[in-house]
């Protein structure tokens, strides 16, 4: 035996990689995409896994039900000791950990929350919360921070006001969502565990409470049917809106601001939105290509797949980096350029396959309005640091910037 | 030609009724349906790009 490793082996670069620039892909990429549109890389722990970079391969395998989101199987990877720590202290998330059926079910108890319909009655009240927030901005006046007093209180308010949550309430959410989802600080695994508990707990009591003097949110339709009829018990109604609850602040926030600071680094685009409004909707599109803030989505093989020449084993790790995907030259024309004007419809940054994003036609007009609501009211708007230059959050959490600081 | 929606493997995501809404629309539950007369527009280009941008492939194309 001169060699038992198969070639794609020899060379299998750490990962995740960090972004220097908070838009634009890590350095390693480059050759990664090279080497796609399946190969592997090593993960934290010393565990080789198979990446997915191709958008052809990935929107194949993303529907694929040999491969698994299950995080309780004992081969799922993890991107950092901190995931791998919080799945261990409790069950499955409903919906982005658990497979079909179980994820079928949950799924269906909440789509009829997210619908375009919904979304579309919800469109005043966004607008009202966006104005609102600017409001506050131009009266305490520049310089401000636009992650605190913008990108995170706008989805905050919306999601809040979708479930049902009571309005005075959200202050409590806005810190310990980060925390779940982004926090990359010291004691940053003992943190997050805390906040989802707090929200958790949170919820229950909530739960309790709507049980006795029904609203009018998702929340409540929920126990109105689901709980009633006994095909949801509390603990798993709470989970569920404690999911639904820290997906719909954290995203969307990262959007808004990174969005921001996407546009306002290229003038030329931005200018192009400003004389025409009716480009936004391509807009957001091409901001969730370009950026892909939730990069990675981990999957584990339950069946052995052949696909694009290789064999993924039962059990092996996969990973799929949207923003391989999203950026793959096969797929669009110069993907690195930021092009508000192209067609970026196709781009896995939602996902792809039954997990693909449940809020996703809420985000889009959560990001519309933001951006429209934004540079209309304060279009003297500006960084005062270079992207490159600001605080980013750790890359095996949802991409974006720590704090934007802003003036006008 | 003619077009479908499988709405047992529907999740909601309404690609197809922003894709094409002249043919698309979602029902109260936020499954994906034809509108009325939607399946005479099967051979739109924009039934076809729906039925790509459905990530569960319940956009089934017939003939």
């Amino acid at each position: 035996m001169q060699n038992t490793r198969p070639p794609e082996d020899t060379a299998a670069p750490a990962y995740p990689m960090t972004r220097a620039c908070p838009y634009q892909m890590p350095v390693g990429y480059e050759e990664l995409r090279e080497r796609g549109p399946l190969t592997k890389v090593t993960l934290y722990d010393g565990r080789q896994v198979w990446l997915v970079t191709g958008n052809e391969v990935g929107r194949a395998l993303f529907p694929d039900p040999r491969l698994s989101s299950d995080v309780l199987h004992p081969g799922f990877p993890f991107l950092a000791p901190r995931i791998a720590a919080q799945t261990q202290q409790r069950a499955a998330p409903p919906l982005v950990g658990v497979d079909d059926p179980q994820h079928g079910r949950q799924r269906r108890m909440v789509i009829p929350g997210f619908g375009i319909r919904r979304v579309a009655a919800l469109r005043p009240e966004i607008e009202r919360i966006a104005e609102g927030l600017v409001d506050e901005m131009l009266h305490r006046g520049s310089p401000a921070e636009l992650l605190s007093q913008y990108a995170l209180p706008l989805p905050s308010a919306v999601i809040c006001a979708l479930l049902g949550v009571p309005f005075e309430d959200r202050g409590y959410f806005d810190e310990r969502s980060r925390h779940v989802l982004s926090s990359s600080g010291e004691g940053e695994a003992e943190q997050a565990r805390k906040a989802f508990t707090e929200i958790l707990a949170y919820l229950y009591d909530l739960i309790a409470k709507k049980e006795k003097e029904p609203g009018d949110g998702l929340i409540d339709e929920l126990i109105a049917h689901q709980l009633a009829e006994g095909s949801v018990d509390h603990q798993e109604l709470a989970m569920i809106c404690s999911l639904l609850l820290v997906s719909g602040h954290e995203t969307t926030s990262n959007m808004i601001a990174l969005g921001t600071v996407t546009l306002l680094e290229h003038p030329d685009q931005l200018a192009l939105l400003r004389a025409d409004e009716s480009l936004l909707p391509g807009a957001v599109e091409e901001l969730m290509r370009f950026t892909s803030i939730g990069d990675v989505l981990m999957r584990v093989a339950a069946e052995d797949i052949e696909v694009a020449g290789h064999t993924i084993r039962a059990g092996d790790g996969v990973a799929m980096s949207t923003m391989l995907m999203n950026r793959d030259p096969r797929a669009w024309e110069d993907p690195d350029s930021f092009d508000v004007r192209r067609s970026a419809g196709r781009h896995v940054a939602f996902g792809y396959g039954i997990h693909q994003c449940i809020g996703q036609n809420l985000a889009r007009a959560e990001m519309e309005i933001a951006f429209r609501t934004l540079f209309r009211r304060i279009p003297g708007l500006r960084v005062p640091v270079r992207s490159d230059e600001l605080p980013l959050n750790a890359p095996y959490v949802l991409q974006g910037v720590a704090e934007l600081p802003v003036e006008w | 030609m003619g077009v479908s929606v499988a709405t047992d493997r529907c999740i909601g995501a309404a690609l197809c009724a922003m894709t094409a809404p002249e043919v698309f629309t979602q029902d109260d539950d936020g499954v994906g349906q034809l509108l009325p007369g939607g399946s005479e527009r099967a051979g739109d280009p924009s039934v076809k790009e729906a039925a790509r941008a459905c990530p569960v492939q319940a956009i089934i194309l017939h003939g």
